[in-house]
């Protein structure tokens, strides 16, 4: 058969297989469709299972939740935990403690990995650059509880290592992990220890698209290193920091539980106890599950005007959001 | 072509080497101490390399029951965890990086709103309770199922696909499902590595999970097992006790000796598969 008779013959069919897919029903669409659903159905179930279910459950914070009547049965009390909640003289406490410890982590955990990958992206030398970054990601890798466990056996007053660095220098040892001033920095040192040579990623990510004509442009105009980085690079990978500011802004008080819980103790909870570990102890520990619930449903619903107002500040301040 | 090296060169030099230092120098120190004799880690002496050698510490540590429990748990959970993470996340991802699927726009909408809310701790909990899974291997798979960032990463890497792939399938009689599995998958191997890994490493440093959901001892997991020994210092092994000298010290030493064991799978892989990690995080850093 000659070639264009063939386009010929095809030409017909494959306008109006178009055509179909333009106005397709639903139910061709359905039929179309069906076997990529049933992949997707697992999925679907993870999320309707674990992450609508609970937010479905979030209804128990206006109910006495009975363990024996379910969620469904329990009766309707209003407002009440929250109520409790916000009477409760301790509640000004852990909302205090876990806005300043997320607000400390921002201030001095966000800058830590813009400044480690501009210093990368200085490095001419490729192979030590890639050293460099290879052992700066480790830690991320390393447990929450691995982490806090080399966090209290270095610092311990007794046989820590710092605390022996601190006698050699003629300095009285500290008991850092009782000491609820020193709960907040070492936590965010922590943090930053574990953190700032993964977070570089992004940021390397997005040096890597700037155009090396403007720093051969900025050159011959004399620039020297210095300015290249505050005229050429920072603004270079603006746009990155604004996005990952707001969604970190947006997660101030969202502060992960697990590093905390492992980190502190009872001697320091007046400035390391947080909505996320007294959720736990009441929820879980006391089986108080209603009152816990309002607590965690009160932050979260914050938590989202947070993200929401940074969004909204970025976007008329500059031109970069989320969405 | 060496660049000419200067003053400033030198000092950024420095500050790296600082940065990796104060990496690396912690697990140096762990590993000497846990590798020296008590009596100088005693005095203090032991610094940056093991004084008077000896695997007493690593022989307490693996005859311990909890830890050899807890390692098998560990291990079991992470092979099934992660078999199962994937499976399940590559099919969503491939579904969901296809327009043609009906409802598409609901179900990305679906997902990506549990980025900004969640039922909290409490509600997960009762819920997983109800589904029976507390105290079962379950509760450290199903409950962490899904990463949403992996799934967005999956779907931006399937999206990328050649349409020509698919479109090859189709003449050959395949369906979605055939698609995927005979096509997709195996053209996707470096993605499902890098994935796979992150499940890998998250299944394995999982504490929380177990914290909630699990009271038997029995299927305590490597994590769990090291802050009872770590961070609350139960140290029950017998042998402590005979080691003699200040036992405080001698349980750090031990101390240090469980950690570099629950971590050494980490510690010996991660150089080899970093470029997977990098590479993952790049593909999310690409668009969310």
């Amino acid at each position: 058969m000659p070639l264009n008779e063939i386009t010929a013959a095809a030409q017909p069919s494959v306008s109006s297989a178009v055509k179909r897919s333009v106005r397709s029903s639903p139910l061709q669409r359905w039929n179309k469709g069906k076997y990529l659903l049933l992949l997707f159905l697992p999925t679907l179930l993870y999320y309707l299972m674990f992450k609508y279910a609970p937010m479905f459950g979030l209804m128990i914070s206006f109910k006495n939740y009975n363990l024996f009547k379910g969620i469904w049965a329990s009766d309707w009390v209003g407002l009440k935990y929250y109520r409790l909640f916000l009477n409760n003289p301790d509640s000004f406490l852990l909302i205090k403690n876990t806005f300043l410890l997320g607000l400390y982590k921002l201030v001095f955990g966000f800058p830590a990995p813009i400044v480690l990958a501009i210093l990368m992206n200085e490095v001419k030398n490729a192979f030590f650059k890639r050293f460099v970054q290879t052992v700066s990601y480790l830690p991320h890798f390393i447990s929450n509880v691995v982490v806090a466990g080399m966090v209290i056996l270095f610092l311990s007053p007794s046989s820590g290592v710092v605390n022996h660095m601190l006698q050699a220098f003629g300095l009285d040892p500290i008991n850092f992990m009782v000491k609820p001033d020193l709960f907040r920095p070492v936590y965010v040192l922590s943090e930053i220890w574990q953190h700032v040579g993964w977070e570089t990623i992004i940021y390397l990510a997005a040096l890597t698209s700037i155009d090396p004509q403007l720093y051969e442009a900025s050159e011959m105009d004399g620039a020297g290193r210095w300015k290249k980085i505050v005229h050429v690079t920072l603004p270079g990978i603006t746009p990155a920091i604004v996005i990952l500011l707001i969604l970190n802004v947006g997660h101030v008080l969202d502060i992960g539980f697990e590093k905390v819980f492992l980190l502190y103790n009872p001697a320091v909870y007046e400035t390391a106890d947080i909505i996320s570990t007294y959720v736990y102890r009441t929820g879980i520990g006391q089986g108080n599950y209603s009152y816990a619930t309002a607590i965690d449903l009160f932050t979260g619903i914050v938590s989202l005007v947070f993200i929401y107002s940074a969004n909204w500040i970025s976007r008329k301040v500059g031109d970069t959001s989320l969405w | 072509m060496k660049a000419k090296w200067n003053g400033t060169d030198l000092i950024i030099g420095i500050l790296l080497l600082g940065v990796v230092a104060a990496t690396l120098l912690p697990f140096v120190y762990m590993i000497a101490v846990s590798l020296s004799k008590d009596v100088y880690v005693l005095k203090g002496e032991v610094s940056l390399w093991p004084k008077g050698f000896n695997l007493k510490m690593y022989r307490l540590v693996l005859n311990d029951p909890r830890i050899t429990t807890s390692y098998l748990n560990t291990i079991l959970y992470v092979a099934l965890g992660t078999t199962v993470s994937l499976l399940i996340t590559s099919a969503g991802a491939f579904a969901i990086s296809k327009k043609e699927m009906p409802l598409h726009k609901t179900f990305t909408l679906l997902i990506v709103f549990t980025m900004f809310f969640s039922g909290g701790m409490i509600p997960t909990f009762l819920v997983v309770k109800s589904y029976g899974l507390i105290d079962t291997i379950w509760a450290m798979v199903l409950p962490t199922a899904i990463s949403t960032w992996n799934l967005i990463v999956m779907r931006t890497f399937f999206s990328a696909m050649p349409k020509e792939i698919e479109e090859s399938g189709k003449l050959d009689g395949l369906n979605d499902i055939g698609i995927f599995f005979r096509l997709v998958l195996p053209l996707s191997t470096a993605v499902l590595a890098t994935i796979g890994l992150f499940y890998a490493v998250g299944i394995w440093n999982n504490f929380t999970s177990a914290l909630l959901y699990l009271r038997d001892q029995d299927r305590f997991p490597l994590q769990v097992v090291l802050r009872n020994i770590v961070l609350q210092g139960q140290i029950t092994s017998s042998d402590v006790s005979s080691v003699g000298g200040d036992n405080l010290v001698v349980d750090d030493s031990l101390k240090f000796a469980t950690i570099v064991v629950s971590t050494l799978p980490i510690l010996l892989v991660y150089p080899f598969l970093q470029k997977y990690f990098v590479k993952g995080a790049m593909i999310g850093s690409v668009k969310g």
